[in-house]
């Protein structure tokens, strides 16, 4: 039973950070149709940067809350300016363009910021300094650390402002209607291209919260580990149904809950045949038998049925 | 009519003669990763089939190289103690990947356009992480250490492993798998040439461009998918069956997801649908590369008097810019078909879509 709940509780932290990532997925994907795969190396800037300014300010004296408040905002404003970068070079000429195209830029960006981060950064693991409250509570015979509850925290609360300002705000109507219909939003006077720009910043800035909160999680940065949490996101927003923000959320939540459950039990259900690291065959293995079911995601919207 | 015979026989020639020539003047290195075009190439010809002609994105592509490398590797190798003739591996390896085309085509059929992106993506991934960890309780591929000490390909009597001297002409290792895969490329690109002019092939690109009319028009959907994805599978499957056999060795790290995507990218940047740009995108995205990792050392050393950034780092960084600058100069690919017009283009309301519309 304590297993149990310890799998619950580890799932429902990763899930929630591949919410967020999620996230900046679905709403490019709503909106423009495209997979942005430069998305995971955006996590992995913020990441990097994040460590970066930590590294330089730990010494200076200042509390940590300052410091990792410090972090945080530069981190968010470095990774907006680059989603923005990035819309404006490798994908706004594209818009046009066969649908492939787009793809094989964004495939282009993240090589490029692979390496870029590599050259600068290096390619060892960094270790990411203990910054965050790092005590551990038992809770009904499970451990959770305080940097599990606040990621938790911290995931909620962006989510509920990103759903408040698309669904209460201005602007988060102006991002709908480009999504139901470019044409229509532009004749009613959205200014589509700014639109699109600032829903990559969002993407990009919810990024940055993430790649802070798992580099906080497991005190461990690389130059590589964007693309591997890129597609695990990516692979929660198809679950959740790919252009549908609620869909992503819960996709996130449910693929943390599903690898981090299977990996626990696999062992067990399989009569120890497969062990742990069969955790990524089951969470793909998910995948696929539910787009096999639902084809457009377990919360797929209006914009799936469309694709 | 001479003129269409001249230009073949003056290819033909410029083929026989290329790995002496690219022997004498770069070295042997040079002929070594033209083998590897020309694996690439059958790849890239084999995706062109899935994703140019039928329009079916396939981000797993490399799991077929897989198969056809580790059936190679499994039977030829003292892994299980096998050895059997290359005449009967190679087709068996083909087969084999065939079959697993089927087998993720067919339930498959019903996503479209980015959900069949991401199942196949994840099919790639399933096969490689159980290549890498079926070493326990029955090792079976090895895990990740892979098998090694696989046979050297043997037709009849000759061992492509050996050098041989024939009319003062020296044919080593790489000289002898470069005429044999020259002979598979061909086979190849004859095989896609036949089909994109064959009733199958027109119903691929029918299926592409629309659906329901290509349904209406009698062509059963789900048949010339599956057949689509099978013949991609099949090339795939050979290719893989000639590399364990040209490397001697295979291990799942050389079928990741980065392997795919270039793959793909081999395919988008020739420009898809289209032989001679995917041959151009292949030999392209090989070369440039090895090129970048020969040059951009010396040419640091040349500029800045020193070695400023790692080689192997800007190597890829020039690689992604490349991707970046020719999407953006031609985004149909360098040498677009002129039939295509993808249904990949316009389907998922879009703004291209909307502004193509009105």
């Amino acid at each position: 039973m304590d297993t149990l709940l310890q799998q619950i509780i580890n799932g429902y932290v990763q899930g929630s950070v591949y919410a967020m990532v999620a996230l900046g997925y679905t709403m490019v994907y709503g909106i423009l149709g495209l997979i942005n795969f430069a998305h995971g190396e955006i996590v992995m800037v913020g990441a990097m940067v994040a460590l970066s300014v930590v590294q330089l300010l730990i010494n200076s004296g200042l509390p940590p809350q300052l410091v990792l408040l410090f972090s945080l905002i530069i981190s968010v404003s470095v990774c907006m300016s680059l989603g923005y970068s990035i819309e404006r070079i490798a994908y706004r000429p594209l818009r046009k363009a066969p649908r492939l195209a787009p793809l094989i830029t964004a495939i282009g960006v993240s090589i490029v910021l692979q390496n870029l981060a590599m050259i600068i950064w290096g390619r060892e693991y960094l270790a990411f300094p203990p910054i965050l409250p790092n005590n551990s509570h038992r809770f009904f015979g499970a451990i959770i650390t305080e940097v599990q509850i606040l990621i938790v925290l911290v995931a909620l609360i962006m989510m509920g402002g990103l759903l408040l300002l698309v669904h209460q705000t201005r602007l988060g109507c102006a991002m709908r209607a480009v999504a139901e219909n470019p044409t229509a939003a532009i004749l009613m006077g959205v200014n589509t291209n700014k639109v699109i720009a600032i829903t990559f910043m969002l993407g990009s800035g919810l990024a940055a919260v993430a790649g802070l909160m798992i580099s906080a999680r497991y005190g461990i940065v690389h130059y590589y580990m964007g693309s591997i949490l890129g597609l695990k996101a990516f692979t929660a927003a198809v679950l959740g149904g790919i252009g549908n923000m609620r869909g992503a959320m819960m996709g996130g939540l449910l693929l943390g809950l599903i690898e981090s459950l299977g990996a626990g039990y696999i062992g067990d259900l399989s009569g120890g045949f497969l062990g742990s690291h069969y955790q990524d065959v089951f969470a793909f293995f998910v995948l696929i038998s539910v787009l096999i079911f639902r084809p457009s995601g377990l919360f797929g919207g209006r914009i799936a049925e469309r694709a | 009519m001479i003129r269409p015979w001249l230009g073949i026989v003056i290819i033909a020639i410029v083929l026989m003669i290329l790995p002496f020539f690219t022997d004498a003047l770069f070295g042997r290195g040079w002929v070594r990763i033209i083998d590897f075009a020309m694996l690439y190439i059958m790849l890239a010809l084999g995706l062109n089939i899935v994703v140019g002609y039928a329009g079916l994105l396939d981000l797993g592509y490399i799991a077929f190289f897989a198969v056809g490398a580790y059936c190679y590797a499994l039977l030829n190798s003292p892994q299980l103690g096998l050895h059997l003739p290359f005449w009967i591996v190679l087709p068996l390896g083909a087969l084999l990947a065939c079959i697993f085309g089927v087998l993720l085509g067919a339930p498959t059929l019903r996503l479209r356009g980015d959900y069949l992106a991401i199942v196949t993506l994840g099919f790639g991934e399933i096969i490689r992480i159980f290549l890498n960890n079926l070493n326990a309780p029955i090792n079976i591929t090895n895990g990740p250490q892979g098998i090694s000490m696989i046979d050297p390909i043997h037709i009849g009597e000759i061992s492509l492993n050996k050098t041989y001297e024939i009319f003062g002409l020296v044919f080593s290792p790489v000289h002898l798998h470069y005429y044999l895969f020259l002979g598979f490329t061909l086979l190849v690109i004859v095989i896609s040439l036949r089909l994109q002019d064959s009733r199958i092939g027109r119903a691929w690109v029918a299926l592409r461009e629309d659906e329901i009319a290509a349904k209406a028009m009698g062509i059963s959907a789900a048949k010339i998918k599956l057949l689509a994805f099978a013949m991609g599978a099949t090339f795939g499957g050979l290719a893989g069956g000639l590399f364990a056999g040209f490397q001697g060795f295979v291990s799942p790290e050389s079928f990741s997801l980065t392997e795919s995507i270039t793959v793909l990218c081999m395919v988008v940047l020739g420009g898809m649908g289209n032989i001679r740009g995917v041959l151009l995108g292949g030999m392209l995205l090989v070369a440039l590369p090895e090129a970048l990792r020969h040059g951009s050392g010396p040419a640091q050393q040349l500029l800045f008097g020193k070695t400023l950034v790692d080689p192997e780092s800007l190597r890829m960084l020039l690689f992604g810019l490349t991707l970046i600058i020719v999407m953006l100069w031609k985004p149909a690919g360098l040498w677009p078909s002129n039939q295509r017009k993808s249904e990949l283009t316009a389907n998922t309301g879009t703004i291209a879509r909307a502004q193509q519309d009105s």
